[in-house]
């Protein structure tokens, strides 16, 4: 400690001797510059939790107004227990896959023709403007008679969800490709689909996974909404049910049941950005 | 293979870029186009390439294309226009994958110009990873890939900084020394112009019009630095441009 004391010291006593205007230049750069943080996040979440176990415990918080934390925990125990959980979690899983997956690939697909072409550009971005803001939910009466009281109409609404934010995602991704490199791809004489293959659609992919990110939340939104009407079912079902019970532990279930599915589902594109865009640095 | 220009003259909007520009690019020769900037140059040289269309004039190719010759009129772009998701040896096989070659082909062409750029050792290389320098090699590597006819650089070394574009430079003299290659270079810096150029186009400021053609006879290979007569060219094209940069530099975009 003393021996840094001494080292400092000159330059100190220079800074004196120059006269009393010398003073060091004050910092102004920095922040603007998110860091990873590891576990604040849990840390946030484990307080909560905390927060809300203690409140019920102690009679803070009433039982009417939250679920002891513990008790939910042990409802999600029992419910998997049962192999209710399974059964409640199958067939919503195959919703999810089967509705986001169409949504998703044919989003995709208009997207790109929207940014490739003119006329489609021109006839189909006001209708997907109009298709964007309606609560998909609201059409759910009319999808059952287009497409079945059972598992087709809810098909049709998690993929028609997912497809409008797909769209827009895709045709904003490829509108943003370097023009450059397609011009590039022209002058070494490569075809048409050559240049979509490997120079708009790789370029596009950014943007077009982040859009992901968005369309499959609003997926297991649509989901629950999908199931609420007429599903024996599902976790949707589920949350339903207990709601009208005014069961709480079990609709917090249901509810943590469906962040984890998010989480998942999050942690599962970052995984595939992580090796499409390993190229990104 | 030759390139002829014929009264090409071209307009974007109401502004007239281009005016009646007439020339040759013979066989095995550099020529370099200097002007003010927004003369048209690299309009001019889009042109040539085929990437844009003259509202008047015509572009002719002349004679055949050189055997084994993939893509006839090439380009190397300022701003080397490599895929970033390609490796080094991705982006130069880009170029030869509409084609039809054999796989052994292929790679044997892509190790000849890693090899003639001294780029070997870094075929696995990502873009980012790269310099600008070796960025723009690798986009040399991949127009000399498709055995160009004629190359069309469009400011090649402007991005680059002043040490690495004379390296670049050299690199291009001992390139064109082994193995003469047709080319027009399009450059605002007079000096890349005297080095590279055996034929030199000053354009005048917008509407671009040919002022005047200077041609150099000496080798390639024998120009090097503090060459008198090349000093005394440099000079005479600043005198020559001097005026219409300032102009140039004066104007409103939009005027």
């Amino acid at each position: 400690m003393r021996e840094t004391t001494v080292n400092d010291a000159p330059p100190h006593d220079q800074a004196a001797s120059a006269g009393s205007n010398a003073r060091p230049v004050p910092f102004r750069g920095g922040g603007f510059a998110p860091q990873p943080r590891k576990g604040v996040g849990l840390v946030v979440f484990v307080a909560l939790i905390a927060l809300a176990e203690w409140g019920t415990r102690t009679g803070f918080i009433t039982n009417l107004t939250l679920p002891r934390p513990s008790d939910v925990l042990i409802t999600l125990g029992e419910l998997w227990d049962s192999g209710l959980l399974m059964k409640h979690l199958q067939p919503s899983l195959t919703r999810l896959a089967v509705g986001a997956a169409l949504g998703v690939a044919v989003g995709i697909w208009v997207g790109i023709l929207i940014g490739l072409f003119s006329y489609v550009r021109a006839g189909l971005v006001p209708l997907v403007a109009a298709l964007f803001p309606i609560p998909k939910i609201a059409l759910l009466p009319l999808f059952v008679i287009w497409f079945g009281i059972d598992e087709g109409s809810k098909y049709a609404l998690i993929a028609f969800g997912t497809f409008t934010p797909t769209v827009v995602a895709t045709y904003g991704a490829v509108d943003n490709v370097d023009r450059g490199l397609i011009r590039m791809g022209q002058s070494f004489g490569l075809s048409w689909a050559s240049i979509v293959r490997k120079i708009v659609l790789p370029g596009a992919m950014p943007g077009i996974l982040s859009g992901l990110r968005v369309s499959l939340a609003i997926a297991i939104i649509l989901l629950v909404a999908a199931e609420m009407l007429g599903a024996e079912y599902g976790i949707g079902a589920y949350i339903l049910e207990a709601g009208s019970l005014y069961d709480l532990e079990r609709l917090f279930a249901g509810v943590v049941i469906l962040s984890l599915l998010g989480v998942i589902v999050s942690a599962v594109i970052t995984r595939i950005e992580k090796r499409l865009l390993r190229w990104r640095g | 293979m030759e390139l002829r220009l014929d009264g090409v003259s071209h307009a974007y909007g109401g502004t007239q870029v281009l005016r009646d520009i007439t020339l040759t690019v013979p066989e095995g020769k550099i020529v370099c186009i200097v002007g003010p900037s927004g003369c048209g140059k690299s309009t001019l040289l889009r042109m040539m390439g085929g990437l844009e269309r003259p509202d008047e004039g015509t572009i002719t190719q002349l004679g055949e294309p050189p055997e084994g010759c993939l893509n006839p009129l090439t380009y190397v772009f300022q701003d080397f226009a490599l895929l970033p998701w390609r490796s080094v040896e991705g982006n130069i096989s880009l170029a030869l994958e509409d084609h039809d070659l054999s796989k052994a082909r292929r790679a044997a062409i892509i190790e000849d110009v890693l090899a003639r750029t001294s780029l070997s050792d870094f075929a696995r290389a990502l873009p980012r990873q790269l310099s600008g320098g070796m960025k723009q090699r690798v986009a040399i590597a991949r127009a000399l890939a498709v055995n160009p006819a004629v190359m069309l650089l469009d400011e090649p070394l402007s991005a680059l900084d002043a040490q690495t574009r004379v390296l670049l430079m050299d690199d291009l003299v001992s390139l064109w020394t082994r193995a003469p290659f047709t080319a027009v270079y399009v450059t605002h810096n007079l000096a890349e112009a005297v080095r590279l150029g055996h034929r030199i186009v000053v354009l005048s400021r917008r509407p671009g019009a040919i002022r005047e053609v200077v041609e150099i006879d000496s080798d390639l290979g024998a120009r090097g630095e503090g060459d008198a007569k090349l000093e005394q060219v440099q000079t005479h094209l600043w005198h020559l441009m001097r005026d219409e940069a300032r102009a140039a530099d004066a104007e409103l975009a939009d005027a």
